[in-house]
């Protein structure tokens, strides 16, 4: 994946540059908004990270020209603005999603990983497939080696969402956002009851697990053989 | 001189100076009308007397020609008074009268005119000129005739008339100026007193209040607003003094904490696994930070009335049941029995993820809070409730936890404190700051009472009109605290149905 990071702070920069080339991506870096706008409409990419404060041109107004062009590669917000009208803003701007600092590198990753997924013609597949699990996303049926499992219409809108991920990692956070549309933080562990419920209907009583909780990022549903 | 200066471009002796100018003119303007008409009225009542004398004498020439006219001319010459006269004739001679000499700028065609003459009798260069008004007319036989009366007395009382009237008005302008100056000085003297006080404000000194006279004038009433406006501000920056204190304390604490251990971690001999180990305590105290900084951050904005930007129309009622869904594994899982009561929608004007922030801030309060501490008084339960009611929506979690002291509830809602005995809890002690403050931007409030036993949290919002065709079935759901104490539960399932009922009944 080429990723495309327009970030002012050199120090960022380099270390999400390191960091995404750790994780196995190729990432480019831009210091200011101009710079960025150029870079992104000459080369292509898969996902761009921007901060929202910029010199010369500021994330959001980098992100509307780009979409004014017709681009439509996904875009990541970050901004040290974490409130939920900022936020707003930004997804209005054209931004796919939104990260407030300080943010956490697997968090970022998650997201970044996800938007490139996003852009992926997959998308309109009408049915998620995991080893000898099947989500159905026309009935709304779920299946596990054949065996129907019952499902909550919350339980299986977070189904829906880590099998559209699947394979990659889903913050806590993410499906928050994406499952519930909260963009606050819960003090409990609500999230990870939540998926234990689920894990209890689909995972246990069969001898593999699918879905896994990757510690200290989320979870991950993902067929290991 | 500054001062002096000051005084002159001060509003009220501007004011004064102007009331006095245009006071002046019109009272200039009156008295010069007056002056005017008085002296034209006094002469031409001269005039007409004159006219009628010259008529008589005109009558005399009829009846006896002019031996006659010399005759009676002569005799009112010498007759006193204060007539003037004289003949002359054709050729220029005097013929007879009082006066010795025919004045010159008088016009023979019978118009009236003044002129200046010496008196007759006094010695010609000692004696002052004096004024009269006359009328000369030709007689028949060529000779002229002019007949006068001395008007020095009603120019000389016309003259100290305006005297008079211009040291008078000499005299307002004066007392006006003054009064003008004096009035400013003790406004001035006021507004300057203020002016210091406020300097010692700026100055750092917050107590500091202005001065009031007590009389309730115009500057008193702004004087005891301004104090009140001070009071205000006082009151703000010694709450902001104390946020500050609170965030030195609980925010320098974890920082103190998270250096300790890494400190520790440094001189670990077992090195790498107690760096790993350092390292992801530091994250997660990193993390909690954060937290309480973005509640902080958002406290802040909440309440500079800087958020609400993303006002909609949003049904408690939803809202309530989708938290109330979300947190019903985690009560569960925490051997909370938690049941929710609702009737009908209940729609507010407001931005759903605040608001969402505000109720999942209560319910995790009573999830951290509502075990019941008495004896045998059994699980605990948390109820949550929505209801509609006076314009008013209205939504309160109780729990059977211990409560809070009727005389620390005020306290909690502040920021930061935490009562004894929670500290050992997670948390920030921001959680019911936030709820408060998020209520006070949706123009709402926020209370907590007494649940005998146990503390109930209620929000009450200004609510909009239900929306129409909704049913206002009400609904009770119950979530049993685990497979034990499912005929407890069932019986609190009870409870619910008759307390929403009743409430319902109350609402009507």
């Amino acid at each position: 994946m080429r990723v495309l990071v327009i970030e002012d702070d050199s120090e960022t920069a380099a270390f999400l540059q390191k960091s995404l080339k750790e994780s196995g991506h190729t990432a480019d870096t831009a210091g200011d908004g101009d710079t960025g706008l150029v870079m992104a409409r000459t080369a292509s990419y898969d996902v761009l990270i921007v901060d929202r404060m910029l010199p010369k041109r500021d994330g959001l107004s980098l992100i509307t020209a780009l979409r004014e062009a017709g681009d439509r590669t996904p875009a990541l917000i970050l901004s040290a603005l974490g409130e939920v009208d900022d936020r707003v803003k930004g997804l209005r701007a054209g931004g796919d999603d939104y990260l407030a600092k300080p943010y956490s590198y697997t968090e970022l990753l998650a997201r970044v990983e996800a938007l490139a997924r996003r852009a992926a013609p997959e998308e309109s597949e009408t049915t998620y497939i995991v080893g000898d699990l099947v989500l159905d996303r026309l009935s709304h049926k779920v299946t596990r080696a054949g065996t129907p499992v019952l499902l909550q219409p919350r339980e299986y809108r977070l189904l829906e969402y880590l099998m559209k991920y699947a394979g990659q990692v889903v913050t806590r956070t993410m499906l928050l956002e994406n499952v519930w549309d909260y963009h606050f933080d819960p003090q409990t562990n609500v999230i990870d009851v939540h998926i234990s419920r689920l894990r209890a209907k689909i995972d246990k009583s069969f001898d593999r697990a699918l879905l896994h909780t990757i510690r200290g990022a989320g979870y991950m549903i993902r067929d290991e053989t | 001189m500054t001062k002096l200066r000051s005084l002159i471009i001060s509003t009220p002796f501007r004011w004064s100076l102007i009331y006095l100018l245009s006071f002046l003119v019109i009272v200039g303007g009156v008295t010069g009308t007056l002056l005017w008409r008085t002296n034209d009225l006094l002469t031409s009542q001269v005039l007409e007397t004159i006219r009628a004398e010259v008529d008589g004498f005109r009558q005399q020439y009829r009846i006896g020609g002019p031996d006659l006219l010399e005759r009676s001319v002569t005799e009112r010459g010498l007759g006193g008074g204060n007539g003037l006269y004289f003949l002359r004739e054709p050729r220029g001679g005097r013929i007879a009268g009082n006066l010795r000499r025919m004045p010159d700028q008088l016009p023979t065609d019978g118009g009236s005119a003044l002129f200046r003459y010496h008196p007759p009798g006094a010695i010609r260069s000692a004696a002052r000129e004096r004024l009269a008004a006359g009328v000369s007319v030709r007689v028949a036989d060529g000779s002229v005739l002019l007949v006068g009366r001395d008007i020095e007395d009603q120019r000389e009382f016309l003259a100290g008339l305006r005297r008079v009237l211009l040291w008078s008005i000499g005299l307002v302008a004066f007392a006006g100026l003054a009064g003008g100056y004096l009035l400013s000085r003790k406004i001035l003297g006021r507004i300057d007193a203020v002016a210091t006080t406020s300097e010692r404000i700026m100055g750092g000194d917050l107590s500091e209040r202005i001065a009031r006279d007590g009389s309730g004038d115009e500057l008193d009433r702004l004087g005891a607003r301004l104090n009140q406006m001070l009071e205000r501000i006082e009151r703000l920056v010694s709450a902001m003094r104390e946020v500050t204190d609170n965030i030195a304390h609980d925010l320098k604490t974890p920082l103190n904490r998270l250096r300790n251990s890494v400190e520790a971690a440094l001189r670990d001999p077992r090195g790498e696994p107690a760096y790993r180990e350092a390292l992801e305590r530091t994250i997660e105290e990193a993390d909690s930070l954060i937290k309480t900084f973005n509640a902080l951050l958002s406290i802040a904005r909440l309440e500079s009335g800087a958020a609400g930007d993303n006002m909609t129309s949003v049904d408690l009622t939803r809202l309530v049941e989708d938290l109330f869904e979300f947190y019903e594994p985690v009560a569960e899982d925490a051997g909370l029995a938690i049941r929710i009561s609702r009737d009908g929608p209940a729609v507010v004007r407001g931005d759903r993820q605040l608001l969402g922030q505000a109720v999942a801030n209560l319910i995790e309060n009573a999830l951290k809070y509502g075990h019941a501490t008495r004896p045998g008084a059994g699980p605990g339960a948390i109820s949550v409730r929505v209801e509609h009611r006076g314009g008013q929506a209205l939504i309160s979690v109780g729990d059977r936890g211990p409560g809070i002291p009727a005389d620390q509830r005020g306290r909690v809602v502040e920021r930061f404190v935490r009562l004894e005995g929670s500290r050992s809890q997670p948390g920030s002690g921001l959680g019911l700051s936030l709820v408060a403050a998020i209520a006070h931007l949706h123009g709402g409030a926020f209370r907590l009472e007494d649940n005998d036993p146990g503390l109930r949290a209620v929000l009450s919002l200004p609510g909009l009109a239900a929306e129409p065709g909704e049913s206002r079935r009400p609904s009770t759901r119950a979530a049993a605290a685990g497979s034990a104490n499912s005929d407890r539960g069932s019986g609190r399932r009870n409870d619910g149905a008759t307390l929403a009922s009743h409430w319902r009944r109350t609402a009507r």
